[in-house]
C-alpha cells in the first residue's frame, strides 16, 4: 500500500507544479456513525459491543489547468472504528492525473470506476475492490491503481485499463461483526499468480446508447476481486484466496416512460469452473403521488448465480429483491428506501431500510436498519444472523 | 430558413438559450409571435453560465444551491439542444450532474451522475411536472421546450413595465404536463419573454414566473434573474445568473454520457 500511495502521490503532484497554473479546489466531509446491535454475536470470540462508533473523513483536492484539458484529484479517506480495528482504514479513493484530448483521455493513478445498472447486486462492476469492512452492501470501494485510455467515437466509448497493483478486500476483525465462524486473516492472503498482488490485470469496456437502450460490454482478465475463503493450515482462521479469472460482462437498460428495465449478466472462467450469473428486473416510478411532490419507486429484481460451492460465496443466487424508494423532492432531499431480498431456495431474508436528508446547508443525516432472518445452520447468511443493526450517521460537509 | 421548424426554447431554457423575437412588428398570429421571439437567439453556438438557486419557503427561510449550466446549440433544428447541469452546492451533492439531449417530439434523453458511487444512470424524462431539486421549477420548466409542443392563442396586448407586451396563451401538446395552460408575456421591442403564468390541472393559477435583468450579448438576450412564485404554497425560487460565456469551444464530446464521470 505504501508504494501505491507514493506512486499515486507522484502522479498527482508532478503536474501540480506552479508552472501549470490552474487552481486547486478543496472540499470533503467528516462522518460520525454509530451502529447499535441488539443481539449477542454468533461466535463467543466476537466481542459483545452493543454500540460501535466510527469516525471517517474524506478530503477532496481537485485541480484543473486553465486550458481545461488536464485535471488531477487527490482524495484520501480515513476511517477509525472504536471497537474493531480491522475496520480502520487509510485509503486513496482517488489520486490521479488525467489528460484529455480530442475524443480521448489518458489517466494515471488511483481511481474509482462504476459499471452497471441494477440496484440489488453489482455483478459487472469489477474494477475496484470492495471495502467489505466498511459496508456489507458492497458499494464502498477502494481506489484502484491504473493506467487507462478512453476513446470517444460516434459509435460509443471504449476504455482500456491496465492495473499493475491489486487491492485486497477488507474484512471485519476477529472480535467484530459480520464475519464467518472463523475470522478472516487478511495478513496472509494467498494468490494463484506468482506475482501475487503485482499481477497486471487488464480490462476493456465498451459503452454506448441507441435510442432508449443503454448498453455496456466489458471483459476482464486478472485477479478476482472476490476471494475464496479457505481454512488456514492451523484451522484457526480463514485465508482469502485470490484466483486468476477471465470474465465477460454485459449491462443493458431500456428506458421507457416511467419504467427502467435492467439486466446485468456475467460469464466467468473462475477458480474451479466456468459459470454464468445474471440479475434483471425493473424500476417503476409513480411521480407526484396523490398530487404531492413525492415520487414512489417500485423496484423488482431477480438474481441468478450458477457458481458451485468451491467458488467465492455469494448470497445473490436465486434471490428475489423487492424494494420501494420514496423521494420527497423537498429542499432537504429527504428519501426513504426500504427493501428485502428473499432466497427462494433457503428462505433467507435480508431487510434493508435507509432514510436520509440534509440538515441546513452542510449537514447530512442517515438512518439505516438492516436485519437478517430465516437462515439455518449451513446457510450463507447464518453467520450474520445475530448482526441485525441500526446505524445513525451524521456528516458535516466542508 | 423554414420558420415553422424554428425551435422555441422557453422559460428556464429560454434563459439558457435565449428567447427569440423577430424584426417585424405586424402580428401574424400568436404562433408567429412565439416563433419570432425564438429567432433572436439563433446561432448562439454554445454557452456556459454559473447561477445561484435561492429557495424560499412560506416562512421566508432560505436555502441555496449553486450550479453551472453548459448548453450546446444543435444547428439542425429538428434535433433538440444538449445541456449539462452540474451542482456545486449543497456540498453533499457537489458534482451531481444532469445531462439532457432534448428532442422535438420524443421524450428527452437524460442521464444523471451520482458522484458518491461515481455512477451514471439513465433516467426517465417522463417526470415533466415534478419539482427540480426541491425548487418551484418543474422539469418541464427547466428543459428545452419546443415551439411545436404548444398551441398558441393571441390574447391581446398589455403594458409590461416600460414596454408593451403581446399576451399569448399556450397549451401544452406534449404528454405528462402538470399544466393545462400557460399565459406568457412577450415584449414588442426586444421580443423577449417577460412573464409566464402557469395554470394547474384543475385550471387554477399555480405559479408565476418573472424574467428580469435582461442583458444583451452582441445581439443575444439573456435574463439574469428568474423568479418563480407558487401562489398556492407561497414558496418561491429565484435563479440569479452570472455572466454568460458564449463560444467557449464546447463540442459534441462534452455532452456524451461518458463525459459525466470525467467532469472532475
Amino acid at each position: 500500500m505504501n508504494r501505491i500511495l507514493l506512486v499515486s502521490l507522484l502522479a498527482v503532484l508532478l503536474p501540480l507544479s506552479p508552472a501549470h497554473g490552474g487552481e486547486v479546489d478543496i472540499s470533503g466531509s467528516m462522518d460520525f456513525a454509530v451502529r447499535a446491535f441488539w443481539q449477542n454475536p454468533v461466535s463467543a470470540a466476537q466481542e459483545d459491543h452493543a454500540l460501535q462508533p466510527t469516525v471517517a473523513s474524506t478530503t477532496e483536492l481537485r485541480w484543473y489547468n486553465e486550458a481545461g484539458n488536464q485535471r488531477a484529484a487527490f482524495i484520501p479517506y480515513l476511517r477509525w472504528d472504536a471497537t474493531d480495528e480491522e475496520r480502520n482504514l487509510t485509503d486513496l479513493r482517488e489520486a490521479y492525473w488525467a489528460f484529455e484530448g480530442d475524443g480521448y483521455e489518458f489517466l494515471v493513478g488511483a481511481n474509482t470506476v462504476f459499471w452497471g445498472v441494477t440496484e440489488s447486486v453489482h455483478l459487472v462492476d469489477i474494477i475496484n475492490q470492495t471495502d467489505f469492512a466498511g459496508d456489507i452492501d458492497g458499494e464502498d470501494k477502494l481506489g484502484q491503481p491504473m493506467l487507462s485510455l478512453m476513446l470517444q467515437r460516434d459509435w460509443g466509448e471504449i476504455t482500456a485499463f491496465v492495473m499493475p497493483a491489486f487491492r485486497e478486500r477488507t474484512f471485519t476483525g476477529a472480535d467484530g461483526r459480520f464475519r464467518p465462524p472463523l475470522p478472516v486473516d487478511t495478513d496472509n492472503a494467498v494468490y494463484e499468480s506468482s506475482r501475487e498482488d503485482r499481477h497486471v490485470d487488464l480490462a476493456l469496456r465498451y459503452s454506448h446508447y441507441i435510442g432508449d437502450i443503454d448498453i455496456g460490454v466489458n471483459v476482464f482478465s486478472g485477479t478476482s476481486r472476490e476471494p475464496r475463503l479457505v481454512a488456514s493450515p492451523k484451522g484457526d482462521s480463514l485465508l482469502p484466496v485470490y484466483d486468476q479469472i477471465d470474465q465477460l460482462g454485459i449491462d443493458l437498460q431500456y428506458t421507457n416512460d416511467s419504467w427502467l428495465w435492467k439486466l446485468e449478466a456475467i460469464a466467468r472462467n473462475g477458480a474451479t469452473h466456468s459459470f454464468a450469473a445474471a440479475v434483471g428486473g425493473f424500476e417503476f416510478t409513480l411521480y407526484q403521488l396523490a398530487e404531492s411532490t413525492a415520487d414512489v419507486g417500485l423496484l423488482f429484481e431477480y438474481q441468478y448465480d450458477g457458481r458451485n460451492e468451491l467458488e467465492p460465496i455469494t448470497i445473490a443466487d436465486n434471490d428475489l429483491f423487492v424494494a420501494t424508494r420514496l423521494a420527497f423532492n423537498d429542499v432537504q432531499d429527504t428519501t426513504l428506501l426500504a427493501g428485502a431480498s428473499y432466497d427462494t431456495e433457503t428462505g433467507e431474508i435480508f431487510l434493508n431500510i435507509e432514510a436520509e436528508r440534509r440538515f441546513g446547508e452542510d449537514w447530512f443525516g442517515e438512518l439505516r436498519v438492516r436485519a437478517f432472518s430465516g437462515a439455518k445452520q449451513g446457510d450463507d447468511t447464518y453467520w450474520l444472523q445475530k448482526d441485525d443493526y441500526m446505524q445513525l450517521s451524521i456528516s458535516r460537509y466542508f | 430558413m423554414n420558420c415553422t421548424r424554428t425551435v422555441l426554447l422557453s422559460l428556464f431554457a429560454a434563459v439558457i438559450l435565449g428567447i427569440a423575437g423577430a424584426v417585424f412588428a405586424a402580428d401574424n398570429g400568436a404562433f408567429e409571435i412565439a416563433a419570432r421571439s425564438d429567432r433572436t437567439d439563433l446561432g448562439f453556438g454554445d454557452s456556459e453560465v454559473d447561477l445561484q438557486m435561492i429557495l424560499r419557503n412560506a416562512a421566508g427561510q432560505e436555502s441555496r444551491r449553486s450550479l453551472r449550466i453548459a448548453t450546446l446549440e444543435k444547428p439542425d433544428e429538428t434535433v433538440g439542444d444538449k445541456s449539462l447541469v452540474v451542482f456545486k452546492t449543497p456540498r453533499d451533492i457537489e458534482g451531481t450532474a444532469l445531462l439532457s439531449h432534448a428532442k422535438i417530439l420524443d421524450p428527452d434523453d437524460q442521464w444523471l451522475y451520482l458522484p458518491a458511487l461515481k455512477r451514471v444512470k439513465r433516467i426517465s424524462s417522463s417526470n415533466k411536472s415534478g419539482p427540480f431539486v426541491g425548487s418551484e421549477f418543474a422539469f418541464e420548466d427547466f428543459t428545452a421546450i419546443e415551439l411545436n409542443k404548444f398551441d398558441y392563442t393571441h390574447v391581446g396586448e398589455e403594458s409590461c413595465g416600460d414596454l408593451v407586451c403581446d399576451v399569448l396563451e399556450r397549451n401544452p401538446r406534449y404528454e405528462n404536463s402538470g399544466y393545462t395552460r400557460q399565459v406568457s408575456w412577450v415584449d414588442q421591442t426586444d421580443f423577449q419573454l417577460r412573464k409566464v403564468e402557469f395554470y394547474d390541472r384543475r385550471g387554477d393559477l399555480l405559479k408565476v414566473l418573472e424574467l428580469d435583468d435582461y442583458r444583451n450579448y452582441d445581439g443575444i438576450w439573456r435574463a439574469h434573474k428568474l423568479s418563480m412564485s407558487n401562489v398556492q404554497t407561497n414558496k418561491q425560487t429565484d435563479l440569479i445568473y452570472g455572466d454568460y460565456a458564449f463560444g467557449t469551444g464546447l463540442g459534441e464530446n462534452d455532452f456524451v454520457k461518458g463525459r459525466l464521470s470525467r467532469l472532475r
